[in-house]
């Protein structure tokens, strides 16, 4: 066997915690992690958020992030003890032997300078290569990653390329000085699907065909499987277990790594139209401001008591604005919602304080979406003043009623939500939408910020609720798999029109027309070679056109 | 006490000295405000701790009712810019359009003159009584709060948990008190500090210039004003006035320093 090109031995990783209200501490964030990486190998680190990943990733470049500190174990890259380095020796196999792509391309390229500039900007640093030779390396990775125009394509500045083409121009950045060694840290997490297919591919191609070695960290297993040879499955800063693609996939050992392929496999029958819709939208057209053009155009859609309406669409396809509408945020231009058998006025100011209660919505960010000064109590709580007056005991009784609702339980009523993890903000979101007793609740990306399992559990939440109360549900997500586990009806948007709407069954199941088809197509699955079998289908596809 | 570091505990020693001083003043000022007890100029002896000033007064004593009135005038005038700025910069901010339009360019207006002959013009037509000088330096000084506060209330104001309680259909009554101002409270308490220092710079300004707190009152101004000419023959009466102000100064924003650490934890305020 050849010498590894990366071997981390019993790495532990350390930080100071400066809890508010307590004592510094120390905390481990990595412990007694080891691993080994051959060159021209592809070895993913998977895990949910906290997991370490990512400090994971960044100690193969011996860099800690904000106060992190590398505190044991050995890193030995290309034969050399780099942990204690100095940093000299760092300076000069940073961004030379070992390179890195950030999670968000947009923040991390610098907007007042062209993109050429900056992609080879690492490898002249380093005295690599000459400036024309630089260039041209750039152009020929450009082209390997399939960007539009190689040639010209590093005159542009970041914010004239698109999300998905600034991605790929970064990995170009990484590989531009050829380095041993590439860490992706979530490159695709922030894309839509349809786009995180084709930076997939490309950043697949270009690693086989330099023959880089690289680490590929990301919280979601149906990516990674897609592009690693090996997969290593992090939780709390430890390993939960290590192995081949196939092997982690087909023959999870572990339960943790078993719930993280489950995932989304929620068994959801689809509920049969009942004979009036609680909410009935036609031929809703808006537009923000003055701009002269529609963001929803003609949008007509219906809604059951008791069941849910998917939203489904990727960024821009207007799916938010449509919440924004029916909440009464965006008078619409032309068009009319009935809910509950009456007119709903358009503007917020119109509608009576009852038509508000009926309507509530729960947010992608909970984070953002509670008030850091006020107690839980105080969260769930004023919506049960401000709409049934309740007050004093009375009205703390029913607080702690919907926290058991959202599975609390005691003792959070004191909490802030700084004190809360993401899933239980989250929760307390849902308390405070159903403190109102809402006929519907409009639910805006409510799980695309948390790790699967933590998703999971909210979904499953709101489904029992729904089965309980019998709320119905606007529920907008970019993810099919959220659909699936959770819809009775779906359209899909695309450009601010419905493409295609009806009940689950139908518009899961061919014929698609293109742009579901492109959709669906483009969610990645938890196969091996899934990505090959894509890619060459499309192929066939556009051959045949 | 536990946990207050070392330099907001002497902050807060010097602010509480000084204002227990000053409301406490009738009965802790050896001899009476405006009592002639010496000559003039005397150095300062075990009699007259800080010795007598131009006329012959007790210094100490003049300190100590000059900084009740310094001090008075100050907080009032802190107070009333606080309210007005913080209330009309929140409005402002949560009504938005022709509403913030107008508050906000009127406000620049104001702004625009510069202070210190806005109030000297103002000062000059008008009985300079204590009501007054409160109520200019007030009103002068809430323009920087308002534009501070607005701000601030832009930010908060397009947070999902203020669109959250809109939709609940609160009014903007809860919106601005329970919604935005805890939130935006640190930035205003720091301002506050250093408002409550410039409005005592302003009202010694003041009567430095003979048109604040008028003789045979005291303040901390004024008893420079007074004792100015004792500096050329080495006389130090003069300076004391301006080590109170000072000490002041630098105590209130240490104070203002460590209430700003403790309410931006992200805990509500309840962390150290």
């Amino acid at each position: 066997m050849p010498d590894p090109l990366l071997t981390i031995n019993n790495l532990r990783i350390e930080a100071t915690i400066y809890a508010p209200g307590e004592k510094p501490r120390d905390a481990m964030i990595v412990d007694d992690v080891s691993l080994t990486l051959e060159k021209g190998k592809v070895l993913g680190l998977i895990g949910e958020s906290g997991a370490g990943k990512s400090t994971i990733g960044l100690s193969a470049l011996a860099y800690g992030r904000g106060g992190i500190r590398l505190t044991g174990g050995t890193i030995t890259l290309n034969g050399r003890e780099i942990r204690l380095a100095d940093a000299a020796t760092l300076r000069s196999l940073r961004g030379r032997e070992v390179t890195y792509v950030a999670q968000s391309a947009a923040a991390a390229f610098n907007p007042a300078k062209k993109l050429m500039e900056q992609v080879t900007e690492a490898t002249l640093h380093h005295g690599l290569v000459s400036k024309s030779e630089a260039e041209a390396r750039a152009v020929e990775l450009f082209r390997t990653l399939s960007l539009p125009d190689p040639e010209t394509f590093g005159d542009r500045y970041p914010h004239q390329v698109s999300g998905g083409q600034l991605q790929r121009a970064m990995t170009a950045m990484a590989l531009c000085p050829h380095p041993d060694l590439v860490i992706f840290d979530e490159p695709t997490t922030a894309l839509d699907v349809t786009t995180q297919i084709d930076v997939l591919a490309a950043i697949k191609s270009a690693i086989t065909r330099t023959g880089v070695a690289a680490m590929y960290i990301t919280h979601d297993l149906a990516v990674v499987a897609q592009v690693s040879d090996d997969i290593m499955v992090l939780r709390n800063g430890q390993m939960v277990e290590c192995g081949s693609v196939q092997r982690i996939i087909e023959d999870p050992r572990e339960e943790y790594t078993q719930a993280l392929i489950s995932v989304r496999r929620i068994d959801h029958k689809e509920k049969k139209p009942t004979d009036t819709p609680l909410m009935t939208v036609e031929n809703i057209s808006a537009r923000y401001g003055a701009m002269g053009v529609d963001v929803l155009s003609d949008v007509s859609v219906e809604l059951y008591p008791g069941q849910t309406l998917a939203l489904v669409g990727e960024s821009g396809s207007g799916k938010s604005t449509m919440a924004r509408v029916i909440t009464g945020l965006l008078p619409p231009r032309v068009g009319q919602i009935t809910f509950d058998g009456k007119p709903l006025p358009g503007a917020l100011k119109d509608r009576s304080r009852e038509e508000l209660r009926q309507l509530q919505m729960i947010y992608q960010m909970a984070d953002v979406a509670m008030n850091p000064r006020q107690t839980v109590a105080t969260i769930i709580g004023r919506p049960l003043e401000f709409y049934f007056g309740l007050r004093g005991r009375e009205r703390d009784k029913r607080v702690q009623e919907l926290l058991d609702a959202i599975e609390l339980g005691e003792g959070f009523a004191d909490r802030y939500p700084a004190e809360l993890s993401g899933g239980q903000k989250q929760r307390v979101c849902i308390a405070r939408a159903l403190a109102a007793k809402p006929k519907m609740i409009i639910c805006d990306e409510v799980t695309s910020a948390l790790d699967p399992l933590v998703a999971d559990g909210i979904l499953k939440l709101l489904l029992n609720l729904q089965a309980r109360e019998g709320v119905a549900y606007l529920f907008i997500t970019h993810d099919i798999a959220t659909v699936r586990a959770i819809a009775d009806s779906i359209a899909v948007m695309y450009q601010g029109k419905v493409q295609r709407y009806g009940v689950k069954s139908t518009v899961l199941a061919p014929p698609f027309d293109d742009y579901t088809d492109l959709l669906l197509s483009s969610v990645p699955e938890m196969e091996l070679g899934w990505l090959e079998r894509v890619l060459e289908h499309r192929k066939m596809e556009s051959a045949g056109n | 006490m536990k946990g207050i570091p070392i330099s907001a505990l002497l902050g807060l020693f010097f602010t509480v000295l000084y204002f227990a001083a000053a409301i406490l003043a009738p009965w802790i000022a050896p001899y009476g405000m405006s009592e002639i007890v010496g000559d003039v100029w005397e150095p300062a002896s075990t009699q007259f701790w800080l010795g007598t000033d131009n006329l012959g007064r007790d210094l100490l004593t003049r300190l100590i009712y000059g900084g009740r009135n310094t001090i008075f005038v100050a907080s009032m005038a802190t107070a009333l810019s606080f309210s007005l700025g913080a209330i009309l910069g929140f409005s402002a901010a949560v009504y938005g359009g022709w509403v913030d339009q107008a508050l906000a360019r009127f406000n620049d207006l104001v702004m625009s003159i510069p202070t210190l002959i806005f109030a000297l013009v103002v000062l000059s037509v008008m009985p300079v009584t204590l009501t007054v000088l409160i109520l200019v330096m007030g009103l002068l000084d809430s323009t920087r709060v308002f534009r501070l506060s607005r701000a601030v209330a832009v930010d908060i104001n397009v947070m999902d948990y203020v669109e959250a309680a809109r939709l609940r259909g609160e009014g903007q009554r809860w919106v601005i008190f329970r919604e935005i101002l805890p939130n935006a409270l640190s930035p205003l308490v720091a301002e506050l500090g250093l408002r409550f220092i410039f409005a005592i710079l302003f009202i010694s300004t003041l009567s430095f210039l003979g048109l604040g707190i008028q003789p045979p009152e005291a303040d901390w101004g004024g008893i420079v004003k007074e004792n100015r000419e004792g500096i050329v023959y080495g006389i130090p009466a003069a300076l004391w006035p301006a080590v109170a102000i000072v000490t002041l100064s630098i105590s209130v924003n240490l104070v203002a320093d460590w209430v700003l650490n403790r309410t931006t934890s992200l805990k509500g305020g309840r962390g150290a």
